[in-house]
Parts: C-alpha cells; sequence; structure tokens
C-alpha cells in the first residue's frame, strides 16, 4: 500500500450493532478489571450476569464477526458461580474475579477443544491447561472461549484460519491482524474485557494496533509457555488485550513468573506493574529509531505516530534520535528462524496420537496423507521453506546465518538500552488493510511485519497502543520497546499516553 | 532461481508432507521469492559473529542447577487415548511399518 488510505467497504451486517442488554443502564458494555470489580463486590451485578451477558452478545455477534470458535460455558459459568459463592460469604476476592476472558486457540484449555486454527486439530481437547490459564483462572477470571487465529499463529491478517477469517469490530471490511485476529476483535467487540494472544512476530501488538486496542508481549521467558502450542518456541509468546493498559497490566502480571513447567520462563522477579503504572515519565528519554521511518510506510500512518510523538514530548519525554543499524535484515532473519522452528515443532502432527488422520497403507503415507491433508496453505509453505533452511547443505547458508544475523539485531537493541529507557515505533507500516486484499502474495504479507519481528527477535518486551485513527475509521497503534524485563516502564509510558489522549491524537 | 522442483520434492520428503502437483509449484515460486529475499542477510559479514542460540542470559533461567528429581503423578493416559485416532488400551494403533 502505498500512501493512500483505501475506502473503507461498507458492510452492512457488520456495523456495530447494538445487543439489547439484560443489564441496567450502560452496563451492557465498556466493561474494565477495575469497574467489573467494583461493580461485583458492590453486588450491582453478579458474575454469573456478567458472563451470561457476554455470552448473549456473543450470539448476537459472533455471526458476522467469527472472533469465538469454541465458547466453554459451563466451565465459565463454574467459575462464575464460585466468584458469586466468594461475593455471598464476604470473602476477599481476588485480581481478575468476575472478569470474563478470552484464551486464543493455541492455547491449551482443559476439557475445551483447542483448534490452533487448523483442520488437523478439529476435535482435539486437551488434557491439562496452559499455566497462564491456569493462573487467570486461580485469580478468579471466567473463562468464555476460544478465539480464532490464523493457523498454528501463522499470519498477519487472520485470513489463513481454517475456520474462515475474523472481521475487524474497529473498521468493518478490514482485516483484524494477525495472528491472534480473534482475541484482538473479541475485545474490541464487547465480546470479552480482556484476552489471551500468543506473539511470534507480532501477533499481539498488531492485531491490537488493527483493532484499536492495547496489546502486550511481555519479555520472552517472561509467561511460561507450558501449554502453548509451540510454533518456533524461541519467539513465541503470551500476553494480553484489553480496552485498556491498566488491564493489559493487570491481566500481565497474573500470568507473570517462574513456572517449573518450562525451563525458559524466567526466574527474574515480577514488578507489581499496577502499582509502577501511575509513576511519572517526565524526562523519560525515548529513542526513535530513524529505520523504523523508511520507505513502505503508509503516509496517513506516518502523520498518527508523528502526532503520537509529539504527545510524548508534551508529556516531558526527552524524544531523541536512535540508529538501529540492522533493522533492515530482521524480516530475512524471522522467516528463516521462525519457519525452521516451526517444521520442527510441527513435525508432532502426524495422525497417530491425536488429531485428524488420513489412514494410508503404510505408516509413513499416513503421515504424509494426514500432513498434506490436516495443514493449510502458509503452514505447508513455512514447513517447505524451514525444512529447506535446515536441511543438510544449506542449514550454514541460511539457519546459522540466521541465528548470527539475530545477535546483531538484539546487540542494535542492546546499543540503543545504554542511552534511552524506551524505544517508539510505529505497530504496523500499514492501516487495517480490506479483507482477501493481500492473500495472494506471501513475502508482500511477511515484509509488512518489518516493525514487529525486531523486538520478537531480541525477546524484548513491546506494547502497542492506540494513536488515533486515519480519517477517524483506520486505527493506528504506537508501539513501545522497553529493555529485557523493562515490562513495568513500557506498561508506564503506554499509560501515560493514552490517559494524555493518545487514541484520539 | 534459488529452490528448485526437486528441492522442493525433498524437502517434502523430509517433511513427510504430501504436495498436490498444484502446490509443489505455487510453493516453489513462492519460497523462491522469499529465498531470494532472504539472501540479502549476505551483505552482511558475520564471520566474527556469535550466533544466537538461546534469548535468555544464563542468570535469567533457573536451569543453572538442576531440579530436585521429585516424582509426580500424572495418570492422563485413559484421557489421552481418548484422543487417538485409533487407539486401543494401553497403545495406539498405527497402519503397518514398512521399510522405506
Amino acid at each position: 500500500m502505498k500512501g493512500e488510505v483505501k475506502e473503507v467497504k461498507e458492510v452492512k451486517e457488520v456495523k456495530d450493532r447494538k445487543v439489547e442488554s439484560e443489564l441496567p443502564g450502560d452496563m451492557g458494555t465498556n466493561w474494565t478489571i477495575e469497574s467489573v470489580k467494583a461493580a461485583i463486590a458492590a453486588k450491582k451485578v453478579s458474575a454469573r450476569e456478567l458472563a451470561a451477558e457476554h455470552f448473549k452478545r456473543i450470539a448476537a455477534r459472533n455471526g458476522e464477526l467469527n472472533a469465538y470458535l469454541t465458547l466453554s460455558e459451563e466451565r465459565a459459568y463454574a467459575q462464575a458461580d464460585k466468584i458469586d459463592a466468594a461475593v455471598a460469604a464476604g470473602k476477599a476476592l481476588p485480581a481478575l474475579a468476575g472478569v470474563p476472558i478470552a484464551v486464543k486457540d493455541v492455547i491449551s484449555t482443559r476439557g475445551v477443544r483447542t483448534t490452533c486454527g487448523s483442520k488437523i486439530l478439529n476435535n482435539y481437547i486437551p488434557p491439562y491447561d496452559a499455566t497462564a490459564v491456569s493462573r487467570l483462572e486461580a485469580a478468579g477470571a471466567v473463562i468464555l472461549g476460544k478465539t480464532n487465529c490464523d493457523e498454528f499463529a501463522m499470519g498477519s491478517s487472520n485470513e489463513n484460519s481454517a475456520y474462515g477469517p475474523v472481521q475487524n469490530p474497529a473498521a468493518p471490511g478490514t482485516v483484524p491482524g494477525g495472528s491472534s485476529g480473534g482475541s484482538a476483535a473479541a475485545v474490541a467487540a464487547d465480546l470479552a474485557v480482556a484476552s489471551l494472544g500468543t506473539d511470534t512476530g507480532g501477533s499481539i501488538r498488531q492485531p491490537g494496533a488493527f483493532c484499536g486496542i492495547p496489546a502486550m508481549m511481555g519479555s520472552y521467558g517472561r509467561v511460561s509457555r507450558y501449554g502453548l502450542i509451540a510454533f518456533a518456541s524461541s519467539l513465541d509468546r503470551i500476553g494480553p488485550f484489553a480496552r485498556n493498559v491498566a488491564d493489559v497490566a493487570a491481566v500481565l502480571k497474573v500470568m507473570a513468573g517462574r513456572d517449573p513447567n518450562d525451563s525458559t520462563s524466567t526466574t527474574a522477579p515480577v514488578e507489581d506493574y499496577s502499582a509502577e503504572l501511575k509513576k511519572p515519565v517526565k524526562g523519560m528519554k525515548i529513542g526513535i529509531p530513524k529505520e523504523y521511518f523508511g520507505e513502505g510506510m503508509d503516509s496517513g500512518v506516518r502523520g498518527k505516530i508523528s502526532a503520537g510523538i509529539e504527545l510524548l514530548r508534551k508529556l516531558g519525554c526527552q524524544v531523541m534520535d536512535i540508529q538501529m543499524p540492522h533493522t533492515d535484515y530482521a524480516i530475512a532473519t524471522y522467516y528463516i528462524i521462525a519457519t525452521a522452528e516451526a517444521s520442527s515443532n510441527l513435525a508432532r502432527y502426524d495422525g497417530v496420537r491425536y488429531g485428524l488422520r488420513e489412514e494410508s497403507d503404510t505408516l509413513v503415507a499416513t503421515y504424509r496423507k494426514t500432513r498434506g491433508a490436516g495443514f493449510g496453505a502458509e503452514v505447508k509453505r513455512r514447513i517447505v521453506l524451514g525444512t529447506y533452511v535446515l536441511s543438510a547443505g544449506y542449514y550454514d547458508a541460511y539457519y546459522l546465518k540466521g541465528q548470527k544475523v539475530r545477535a546483531l539485531i538484539a546487540q542494535d537493541f542492546r546499543n540503543a538500552f545504554q542511552n534511552v529507557d524506551a524505544i517508539v515505533t510505529p505497530t504496523s507500516p500499514v492501516p487495517p488493510f480490506n479483507l482477501g486484499e493481500r492473500t495472494n502474495d506471501p513475502l508482500q504479507m511477511y515484509l509488512a511485519d518489518i516493525y514487529t519481528v525486531t523486538g520478537s527477535l531480541a525477546g524484548l518486551p513491546g506494547i502497542s497502543v492506540p494513536c488515533g485513527k486515519i480519517c477517524g475509521k483506520l486505527p493506528v497503534g504506537l508501539q513501545i520497546f522497553g529493555p529485557a524485563f523493562g515490562e513495568a516502564r513500557v506498561l508506564q509510558l503506554a499509560n501515560a499516553f493514552e490517559e494524555a489522549g493518545g487514541a484520539t491524537v | 532461481m534459488k529452490i528448485s522442483r526437486d528441492d522442493v520434492l525433498r524437502v517434502a520428503e523430509l517433511a513427510y508432507l504430501d504436495l498436490t502437483e498444484a502446490e509443489l509449484e505455487t510453493y516453489r515460486a513462492q519460497v523462491d521469492d522469499i529465498l531470494e529475499y532472504i539472501g540479502k542477510l549476505n551483505e552482511l559479514d558475520t564471520a566474527s559473529v556469535e550466533p544466537m542460540a538461546q534469548v535468555l542470559a544464563d542468570d535469567q533461567t533457573a536451569d543453572a542447577t538442576l531440579r530436585e528429581d521429585v516424582v509426580v503423578p500424572c495418570a492422563v493416559a485413559g484421557e489421552i487415548l481418548k484422543q487417538a485416532p485409533d487407539p486401543e488400551a494401553p497403545y495406539f494403533r498405527v497402519p503397518k511399518v514398512i521399510e522405506r
């Protein structure tokens, strides 16, 4: 897309239809964790009523949006009743008591179908919960169901789901971003108060930007990956979408911390993000890497990001230009590392122990037929690429080279953080594009991940916060990177930006 | 051309992945484009760069020491077998295995 804003297609049935609420006044929508907790504690609404209200909204709107793939009503109501019993008994309520949350369908949920957006796992029911999910439930969250996503989280538009695309509730007719498109759309359409996504190369931050809500990945290792069905193990991270930065902080805090079931989960202490949130950002040094403002960037995005940076200046931040010389090599590096790891991780889908089986006369023929029939085009393409870059004779030229350039990209960030506290960039070079507009050219789709994959490769925390809408229609996201385990600082800056009116610059 | 039809066939063989004729040519062309693009990494001299094989520094993981060897009950065999396309407890049944 070169500079111009495409007219947003009017898709009649996707207009933000009013869903009749059972609840009094304006209690149908716009819930935040704080307002949920206050309303439940004051007995203005029960956790069960709030869950029911959300299921009602989902029933009314999911047909058009396709944000949810599976609902977990039984589990949600059982949890809601527990919260309501605690309220009745006058017990202290946990951090996320009664908060309705959606979970991306690549994250395992015991007893609740988990498809990864793939035909190959069409009927898969995990026998255990991901640590992130069990921690949310232990904190009182009500899990509503599983959200649509690109197959095995591979994609940037949610159009690679075997269960159909998701509509962007913030800009009808456009993609919600990907791969966590359903999670972003669910929150943006008030079909959940918060949701979990996963980010391998931008799959939380970019859909957050496209759907106009804050979305964050913590540092690599900050949140346990146990139960996250693997795409690229050295890059995958679980993180939250929510209606505001304070809620992002609250959900991240609940999930963060060492888990013995994931040896790459870090022992670094978890800060109290919510308590840190209000610390002043005046005097904070913000680096703006010029490499993130080159050609290929939509002029509308450029305008909004410039206005966003101006707002940071007004907040008293010290904005300075920095250099990240290896940025231009990040996409090439990412698509070597990510596909190599994917080809290895996806070897487990063999039709033997779970998921689809396409029976053939021998075991090997069954493997091949099952995988050929069960995987979609993007997954097969990445398996081909990933297997190739790891294969004898090409390993050094591609995979090893990729690992070396990854080290250079991580070094760029370490150098930058010698001089600045945070790095600010656009989340995506383009605004939400029309459904179907980019599906024919995978390389072009990959290139649009340019601003997000860098932080993924370096393992750093990053958030996307709403930064205005182009022509009042197409949401733009401002991305903030912090140093490793600098989540609190990233959240502080994002919160200050949001409170200063970042969403309407 | 970076990747040939034979390369794709070899890779599909390694990955146990059936591809149709049409897929074979489509992926070959698309992956070729991507590899062509990836070639830009050769602009960088990385002879003296250590590959980044893991993300976390040693002092950020708990595994500098080994964990205690503790037995944890994990009685999920029945539940797992229920997921299998063709179970025969306590086994997964598969078609005959033939020397390739």
